[in-house]
């Protein structure tokens, strides 16, 4: 407990956001998500994912800004396969595009991937593993009988399998992914909801004749999403590498598009002349995934130490 | 207690767990094929012509759909579908014109090679360096360690293959290249298990294990880098809630050397979960190996699955699917029955 008068506390908006005794909620949220900012920003590591993440961001936001589009997609045969130089940073490809131009576009495919995937998987997650956790009985034995089924596979050789009966693309990859990523977040959401179900302000809400969907969707989802959240960062690295896996196998993003794993593969046929056709791709894949990693682990670090 | 009636319970305990876990495994492997035979049905690609060809009769055409009862219910071609699995068939592989269980058997025993050389790596390497970090948590070996095998878990497999392959072996020749042999050494071992250096030196041939162990060695290591960052960070975890119990303190005020309390007591207590942990890495190598061996140019099930999907060879993409699918059920099944045998704590509950 801190005491009324504190010597050297800070001022201004600092010491509005750190108040002790904040006087609305909304004062309340907001020091404790600058709270946790100072402790995540301790974190030189989680720091470093964070910087990477944004980099990617605002790199598929930015592409045109930052590369020319006609550099990445226009083949010109007479400069393939050329060296660093100041024209093209990365060198050029087999077909004479520009590798650097080709990552920064390569960063929306990646980017739209990652997005797709969680846009899909969060509601499964939570639509299975909620119900589960909430209702318990049949309900919950049937739905992570389920649940156990799709964890019990192989992930990659079941996204192969999906994305080869689907058709190669990206759609299909994102699909492939998704039915294969998704039972991790219904068993932690019904985890989540279970130790929720028999808490006084569920059973208010209920008292007052709320209904289950209502109870979930309004009490029990809000404070399932952040150990969802970041469950899905840590996910992340392993949604990219797994997506770069299948473009290199040629079953997602199809050829003329810049997918990073795509270009590895087409890298492989003059690695041992031209290296950094296969290699700055996979660099970029690299780099994006341990982004992820660092960010999830910070994530983590920050919810346990304020949990535990 | 009296002894008997003890020793009754415990193999009445043992009865119905081994059959709540077979209830579970068959379960699993129904979803299994349910899944796979999804995927055959979904599949864009017509299997009557992939079979007859584009330009068959029509006649030829409807022959063949009823062979391969195209005709029947669902449930009912399920139904099939599954007897057909459990006999072992799984059809005619269109790209090799073999039964598809042959091929799998005959491409199998290298990814084993491959997969177990992996493992041996990230075992031999990844417990010593968790246990390591785990006894200087928070200095640098402790960081060292946490941030390698955070970078074995971003890396993609096939670009850090590519990469292995750049320097050892085009640049610095310490390894041989793609391939599980240079060429002029085929067909000089007879195959007995199918792992070329098993059979080579059963047969005695020093020169073709040495040149297989050279080839086998840089996607082992790259492979088994991916399982060792989890091995060392699962151990390290486990490591610290051991070294945090009382009788790690009793043990060295008693005056055992901080040596034998680390790696005999409690490491000896660790052993239990990395059994679990150590089945399941050897699920994910499985899958990691698909990648490599694409890298490597590896004739094993990965390749062997690689080359089918482009073939659209769906029996082979769907058995391979199957075989990985199995050994990833037997795998997690072996740990639940490991687990006891292992820990006389699990042995005795209830």
């Amino acid at each position: 407990m801190s005491t009324p008068l504190r010597v050297g506390a800070p001022t201004g908006w600092r010491g509005w956001l750190l108040d002790p005794a904040p006087a609305s909620r909304n004062q309340a949220r907001l020091g404790r998500w600058y709270r946790a900012w100072l402790a995540f920003h301790r974190n030189g590591l989680a720091m470093t994912g964070l910087v990477i993440v944004a980099a990617l961001v605002l790199a598929a936001i930015f592409a045109p800004l930052l590369a020319d589009r006609e550099l990445a997609f226009h083949q010109v045969l007479e400069d393939r396969l050329q060296d660093f130089s100041w024209l093209h940073p990365f060198g050029t490809d087999e077909l004479g595009r520009d590798i650097y131009a080709r990552v920064v576009f390569g960063s929306r495919i990646t980017l739209t991937i990652v997005g797709l995937v969680s846009i899909i998987v969060l509601p499964v997650g939570l639509g299975i593993g909620l119900p589960a956790g909430y209702f318990g009985g049949w309900i919950d034995s049937v739905l992570m009988r389920i649940t156990d089924i799709f964890l019990a596979f192989p992930r990659l050789v079941l996204a192969l399998a999906f994305a080869a009966a689907l058709g190669p693309g990206i759609e299909n990859a994102v699909i492939a992914i998704s039915l294969t990523a998704w039972p991790p977040y219904a068993r932690l959401a019904r985890a989540e909801t279970m130790t929720r179900r028999h808490a006084e302000f569920i059973e208010a809400a209920q008292l007052q004749g709320a209904s289950s969907f209502r109870i979930l969707l309004t009490q029990i989802v809000p404070l399932c999403l952040p150990s969802v959240i970041i469950r899905l960062t840590l996910d992340m690295a392993g949604i990219i590498l797994t997506a770069a896996g299948l473009g290199f196998l040629g079953l997602g993003a199809q050829p003329p598009l810049p997918e990073w794993g795509a270009m590895v593969s087409t890298g492989r046929a003059v690695l041992l002349d031209q290296w950094w056709v296969a290699t700055i791709p996979g660099t970029a894949i690299f780099i994006v995934s341990l982004g992820f990693n660092l960010l999830g682990d910070g994530l983590r670090d920050l919810s346990e130490a304020r949990s535990g | 207690m009296t002894a008997p009636r003890g020793w009754v319970r415990q193999i009445a305990g043992l009865i119905r767990r081994i059959a709540g876990l077979l209830g579970s495994v068959s379960l699993t492997f129904l979803g299994l094929t349910c899944v796979t035979f999804v995927i055959g049905r979904v599949i864009p690609i017509d299997p009557v012509i992939a079979i007859v060809g584009e330009k068959a009769t029509r006649s030829t055409y409807e022959r063949v759909f009823k062979e391969l009862n195209l005709d029947r219910p669902i449930p009912e071609q399920y139904w099939i579908y599954l007897k057909k699995i459990l006999h072992g068939e799984f059809g005619t592989s269109l790209m090799t014109a073999h039964p598809v269980l042959s091929d799998l058997l005959r491409v199998f025993p290298a990814t084993l090679e491959l997969s177990v050389s992996a493992l041996i790596v990230g075992v031999c390497f990844g417990i010593p360096l968790g246990v390591v970090a785990a006894t200087h948590k928070g200095r640098w070996p402790d960081q060292i360690v946490r941030f390698g095998s955070l970078l074995g878990y971003s890396m993609p497999v096939f670009w850090l293959g590519l990469v292995g392959l750049l320097i050892f072996y085009a640049k610095l020749g310490w390894v041989e290249g793609p391939g599980r042999m240079d060429v002029s050494f085929d067909d000089i071992v007879p195959t007995v298990t199918g792992m070329i250096t098993v059979d080579s030196l059963l047969a005695g041939e020093d020169e073709v294990f040495w040149n297989a162990m050279s080839h086998l060695v840089l996607p082992a290591s790259i492979l088994g880098y991916l399982s060792l960052a989890y091995v060392a960070r699962m151990t390290r975890s486990f490591m610290l809630s051991q070294l945090r119990q009382e009788y790690v303190l009793a043990t060295l005020a008693k005056g055992l050397s901080p040596f034998r309390v680390v790696w005999i007591h409690a490491l000896g207590n660790v052993w239990v979960q990395l059994v679990t942990v150590i089945a399941l890495t050897f699920g994910s190598l499985l899958e990691g190996a698909v990648l490599t061996e694409t890298v490597f140019a590896w004739p094993g099930l990965g390749l062997y699955m690689k080359n089918s999907l482009f073939a659209a060879d769906l029996n082979a993409v769907i058995g391979g699917t199957m075989l990985i699918g199995v050994v990833y059920i037997v795998l997690n099944m072996l740990s639940d029955v490991i687990y006891p045998l292992v820990d006389p704590r699990a042995r005795t509950r209830k």
